[in-house]
């Protein structure tokens, strides 16, 4: 039942590897978040899935079968990637039409993804004056057309506002809670930890972690414990495995428990033992700080 | 593949670049069909013969030719231009279907209006200059030549929009083969350089619609020799449009 499957999948440009030697599988039911920093080959990756861009290597399939070979495939798949790259001179309406007709889907389908995304009112207006937020609306409409099982968006909520980034996200668990696939980039991990059931996280075109959102929170946990102590040395030299700050100690080797055992014996006092919780923007930021491309 | 058609037809009939570059191929052809053959029939001294009247009244041609070959280029490098390719594509991802679908609609349109353009100046050109009646030998073929070479050149810009993908490049292109280079190949010199004049792009292809002497092709061995050209720039576009990345 798996919807994508990329296998080895790679595409360089020149040297330069974009995408190199990639597997991952999108599975219906959940938001597959497709999470890297910028540059990591996420839009590259959706390209090739989408039969765009022609793999250097390896494969991409939808349903068993590549993207170009579906008679149909907008019935298979929806996908948004620039919402911004629409001919502005025709009409929300002749637009999604004449996506509709090339899959020989019905025009009254027009009718209700344009009620669906709410740009009703605004059918006969001419895109290129719409805002990003509508645009967003408009291609969404149009990866809704066929009615896919699969539905694909490249950073949807990039510069929209708090209310627009509810809906988009609103909008991607409802599509999930019926069954579809969502398969959809972005490179904050606050975001996807809010959206996504499971992780694909990619850096530098390569593989770092495919995974359930719990489990990479919990993977990744570079917790530590904090200690604080009027007598901070003394407890340093006493654990050992500590990394020294000015005004706590750094412990990620031991438990709260074990440390404040281990004072208690020696007598020292203590004035704080915290397990911190790392976020996800930390872990993930843990994760792929080898693979940026361009570091601070 | 009528999917693709229907579809295409959608596109190209929703767009208002459309409807002005086929407004101003009508428009030049009979706005210039119409001056030319009213100052021809003030200066001249006696009546006009039948082969010079048609050509005076279809001597919109050239500049009409430019206006359906940018139609041409802009039904593909619009789609480049802004992204919308990538949109298409996603619908019909077998290029070659959605070459051939564009290449269909686009004619269909171009065809209708050439010959209804190149009629009504033909027609109103007459009713001026009163040389020519369409029963005259010739007249028929110049004027139905005249429509399809104008569609011809329409399907020359749309083979250099799909090769070059940058609307500029490719309208530069189409006024370089359709309207600049064609005269240069006047100053060849010796045999070869005949054969190259007479069978280059529209030196070719205007032996449709208006036969020169100097030219040794006849009227449609030219016009498919001008075809011919146009068939390998598609050739090439469509080879090119199935490897590359969009
Ligand atoms: N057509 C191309 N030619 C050359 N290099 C390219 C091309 N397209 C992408 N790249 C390079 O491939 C790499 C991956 O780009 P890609 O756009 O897929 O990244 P991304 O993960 O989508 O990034 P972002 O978050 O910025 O959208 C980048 O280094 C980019 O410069
Ligand atoms: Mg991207």
């Amino acid at each position: 039942m798996t919807s994508i499957r990329a296998t080895n999948l790679t595409k360089r440009y020149g040297r330069t590897a974009a995408v190199a030697d990639l597997s991952f599988a999108v599975e219906p039911g959940r938001v597959t978040g497709f999470l890297g920093p910028n540059g990591a080959g996420k839009s590259t990756t959706m390209r090739m899935l989408l039969g765009l861009d022609r793999p250097s290597d390896g494969s991409a399939l939808v349903d068993g079968k590549p993207y170009q070979e579906w008679k149909h495939p907008l019935r298979k798949v929806g996908a948004l990637l620039d919402a911004k790259a629409v001919h502005g001179g025709r009409s929300a309406r002749n637009h999604l039409l004449a996506i509709a007709q090339s899959n020989a889907i019905p025009a009254r389908r027009v009718e209700e993804v344009l009620e669906t995304v709410g740009l009703r009112e605004v059918a006969r207006r001419r895109i290129g004056g719409f805002s990003l937020g509508m645009s967003q609306r408009l291609g969404i409409a149009a990866a809704l057309l066929g009615d896919p099982e699969t539905v694909i968006f490249d950073e949807p909520v990039n510069g929209l506002d708090p209310d627009g980034i509810l809906w988009i996200r609103t909008f991607m668990r409802g599509l999930a809670a019926e069954g579809r696939a969502v398969f959809v980039s972005s490179h904050l991990m606050s975001e996807m930890a809010q959206t996504a059931d499971h992780l694909v996280v990619i850096g530098k075109g390569r593989l770092i972690a495919d995974t359930s959102v719990r489990e990479f929170i919990g993977r990744s946990s570079q917790g530590y414990v904090r200690v604080r102590s009027p007598r901070l040395p003394e407890v340093a030299e006493l654990v050992r495995v500590g990394e020294l700050h000015p005004d706590h100690l750094r412990v990620t080797a031991m438990t709260p428990l074990e440390i404040g055992t281990l004072a208690a014996r020696a007598g020292l006092p203590l004035e704080e033992l915290t397990f911190v919780q790392p976020s996800l923007e930390a872990a993930y930021m843990e994760l792929t700080k080898d693979s940026l491309e361009f570091s601070a | 593949m009528i999917d693709i058609i229907r579809s295409e037809w959608t596109k190209i009939r929703s767009v208002r670049s459309t409807v002005w570059t086929l407004a101003i191929t009508a428009l030049l052809m009979v706005g210039l069909g119409a001056l030319l053959s009213g100052s021809a029939a003030s200066s001249a001294e006696g009546p006009i013969d039948p082969v010079s009247a048609t050509r005076i009244s279809l001597n919109g041609i050239m500049l009409a030719s430019m206006a359906t070959a940018t139609l041409g280029v802009l039904v593909i490098s619009s789609e480049y231009r802004t992204g919308g390719i990538r949109t298409t594509l996603m619908a019909v991802p077998r290029r070659l279907k959605l070459l051939a679908g564009k290449i269909i609609v686009f004619t269909a349109v171009a065809l209708a209006v050439s010959m209804a353009a190149s009629l009504a100046s033909f027609l109103i050109g007459q009713a001026i200059l009163d040389g020519a009646a369409l029963g005259d030998p010739g007249t028929v073929r110049a004027v139905t030549g005249t429509g399809l070479y104008l569609t011809a050149c329409g399907l020359f810009g749309l083979a250099l929009g799909a090769l070059i993908r940058h609307t500029p490049g490719a309208i530069v292109s189409a006024v370089a083969l359709i309207l600049v280079l064609p005269p240069l190949t006047n100053g060849l010199p010796g045999r070869w350089g005949q054969v190259v004049r007479d069978h280059f792009t529209s030196n070719a292809g205007m032996e449709l619609p208006f036969p020169s002497d100097a030219n040794q092709l006849g009227p449609w061995s030219g016009f498919g020799v001008y075809l011919a050209w146009i068939a390998v720039v598609l050739v090439v576009a469509a080879v090119l449009m199935r490897r590359r990345d969009a």
